[in-house]
């Protein structure tokens, strides 16, 4: 199997020589068991999913094990498939933005992010900084909330039954500040082709950064009793490793690849939003391990608090969304005075925007790595076509060569590790 | 003269919104991806997507068709059509869309892990049946994306080691992401059949 070379001067510091590939061939997603393994008649096939506590979902993995120890595996998707991408195309393209959320539950502000910036990019539309920085804030705090969920639900796999409640309680002041801001905990759809879809409420900012003060105690809390927990330590440490090259060749992306060794964080390589007047730090690790991806996903927290401190701090005041009457709704209180105004309403309720023909490829870092956003217009009211780069479905690719060789106990730590989110995986 | 002209099979390059389109030709594609990936430095696979255009150019949206130029006397010819020149439609729409040589395009975007980083989009064209080569040898990563454009959209992989249904189930008809695929409903069977 041919193998990528390693990129030039993107491996973080001490990171570990490439020592060998441990992608499967000749079918890199499927581990194959050796035939005379096989014929030695000591194989059995398990299957795992897919409705299993430690599966995120509904993923379903055939395991055929030698003893304990994984030797053939074979992931199968597709038990949530929801047609997102085909339900988008019969939508106006506003109306799609309502789909987009739904994709990966808990990243749900990245994707309606990442649709939106697709949509402006198409309309080479300007968004005012109060948006972009409104923006960049939700965005990290949604961040948060999908670490959160991962932490709590990935440790609760190894039987950290604790971590869980820990972790949903601060998970439930996040929520309740996306309530706050947009009326709904999930799904907000709050960002608006242009903007935001309403101002920011009364009581926000103070609510948030009363949560911002609370929220490093609390990192601390997590990092008391999952680091410093022998247990934990023993089931994470040392395996699953994952050498950069590997990860690069399988498109591994996010904290996955980081916790390899690459210092690649789109935030910071290809910077969008605020994010380039923003003072952030991309934790990496060098070894690649369980207790690697672990651990740069609880950097990354504390990470992502400072950035809402920043958010905050330097929070512009002025308009919420871009005034192009031809996209953006008129306000409320001018339908009732303005002949014009009514009429927009009107053809961008019922008949949608008209988006320029084109075709464009948007990414952005999700909690979960790459989220690329592909849209193809006809010039229509309706996309022509809408793809999610889902980075849960690259994360998935790499299980066979994740598990090859560990112990199956190892490889639900290993699976909770990777983080996937099947709703996006499926799509 | 291109800078991307010295990728075998080359067609085409297109800049629009900032990106970099290239397209090649289907039957050398496993050599413009090796080339793409050894020569200039694109070292990670993103992201594969295919698109159906079948029906591109006349969606039955209000008032979207307009009325066809007043030079063509038997409707719309793609041949003699200038895209550039302003199109009457009758809710506005400027233009016509520019028409695609084929059914399908199935796009490889691609990524140079360095600073600063480079994209690139692949491109093939394809129509009905036509296979397109796989690029599992060049990316590995390609894998699931390439099983996914034939369970969505019926593309044809040549030389994938494990081309098999992904999303749907292995005795599904029919592929959902094409455009003459119906977005819901299902079969339905009467009484006086057999």
């Amino acid at each position: 199997m041919a193998v990528v070379a390693k990129p030039a001067g993107v491996l973080a510091t001490g990171a570990r020589p490439y020592e060998g590939t441990k992608i499967p061939s000749p079918i890199p997603t499927v581990l194959q068991v050796d035939e005379e393994l096989r014929e030695s008649g000591d194989i059995l096939e398990i299957n795992f999913g897919p409705n299993h506590p430690s599966t995120h979902g509904v993923l379903r993995l055939v395991v055929e094990l030698n003893g304990e120890r994984v030797v053939g595996i074979k992931p199968m998707i597709g038990y949530l498939h929801t047609g997102f991408e085909k339900n988008m195309e019969a939508k106006t393209w506003w109306k799609a933005i309502t789909y987009a959320p739904r994709i990966d539950y808990l990243a749900f502000q990245h994707n309606e992010l990442v649709f939106v910036l697709a949509i402006e990019k198409l309309l080479e539309l300007e968004t005012p900084p109060k948006a972009v920085w409104m923006r960049t804030l939700l965005c990290e705090l949604n961040r948060l909330h999908s670490h959160l969920v991962w932490l709590g639900t990935g440790s609760l796999e190894m039987g950290a039954i604790s971590m869980f409640w820990y972790c949903f309680r601060e998970r439930e002041s996040i929520l309740d500040l996306f309530e706050l801001v947009a009326g709904f905990r999930m799904h907000t759809r709050y960002f608006q082709t242009g903007g935001l879809a309403e101002d920011v409420p009364v009581g926000f900012y103070a609510e948030c950064q009363s949560f911002a003060d609370a929220m490093p105690a609390r990192i601390d809390e997590y990092e008391a009793m999952l680091d410093g927990q022998k247990i934990f330590l023993e089931r994470t440490q040392g395996i699953g490793h994952l050498s950069a090259a590997d990860a690069i060749a399988m498109g591994q992306s996010g904290p996955i690849l980081r916790a390899s060794g690459v210092d690649w964080d789109l935030r910071k390589r290809q910077p969008y939003l605020a994010y380039d007047q923003l003072d952030f730090d991309v934790p990496t690790r060098p070894t690649g391990d369980t207790y690697d991806r672990f651990k740069v996903r609880l950097l990354e927290m504390r990470e992502s608090v400072r950035i809402i401190q920043q958010c905050l701090d330097g929070m512009p005041d002025g308009p919420w969304i871009s005034d192009d009457r031809k996209v953006v709704l008129p306000p409320r209180h001018e339908l009732h005075t303005s002949m014009e105004s009514l009429i927009h309403h009107f053809k961008i309720v019922t008949e949608g925007y008209r988006v320029p023909e084109g075709e464009v490829y948007v990414p952005i870092e999700s909690p979960r790595g790459e989220m690329g956003c592909y849209v193809v217009s006809d010039g229509g009211p309706r996309p022509w076509r809408v793809h999610f780069r889902a980075p849960s479905f690259v994360a998935l690719q790499g299980t066979a060569m994740f598990v090859r060789d560990t112990l199956i106990a190892d490889m639900i730590a290993i699976l909770a590790s990777l983080d996937p989110v099947m709703g996006e995986v499926d799509r | 003269m291109s800078p991307f002209a010295s990728v075998p099979g080359f067609v085409e390059q297109k800049e629009s919104f900032g990106e970099t389109t290239v397209v090649v030709d289907r039957e050398r594609l496993v050599e413009a991806a090796e080339h793409a990936r050894d020569e200039l430095g694109f070292n990670f696979f993103v992201d594969m997507t295919p698109t159906d255009y079948l029906g591109w150019g006349s969606r039955g949206v209000a008032g979207y068709w307009g009325s066809p130029p007043p030079s063509s006397t038997r409707g719309w010819e793609p041949a003699q059509r200038d895209i550039n020149t302003p199109f009457p439609g009758s809710q506005g729409l400027p233009r016509m869309p520019e028409p695609k040589p084929k059914r399908f395009s199935v796009s490889y975007h691609l990524l140079a892990l360095e600073q600063p980083p480079r994209r690139l989009r692949l491109k093939v064209w394809a129509d009905e049946g036509e296979p397109v080569p796989s690029v599992v040898s060049v990316w590995p990563a390609a894998d699931w994306f390439e099983r996914e454009a034939w369970d969505m959209m019926g593309i044809t992989i040549e030389g994938h080691p494990n081309l098999v249904r992904i999303i749907m189930d292995e005795d599904w008809e029919g592929h959902p992401l094409r455009k003459d695929y119906p977005l819901g409903g299902e079969p339905v069977r009467f009484s006086d059949e057999d």
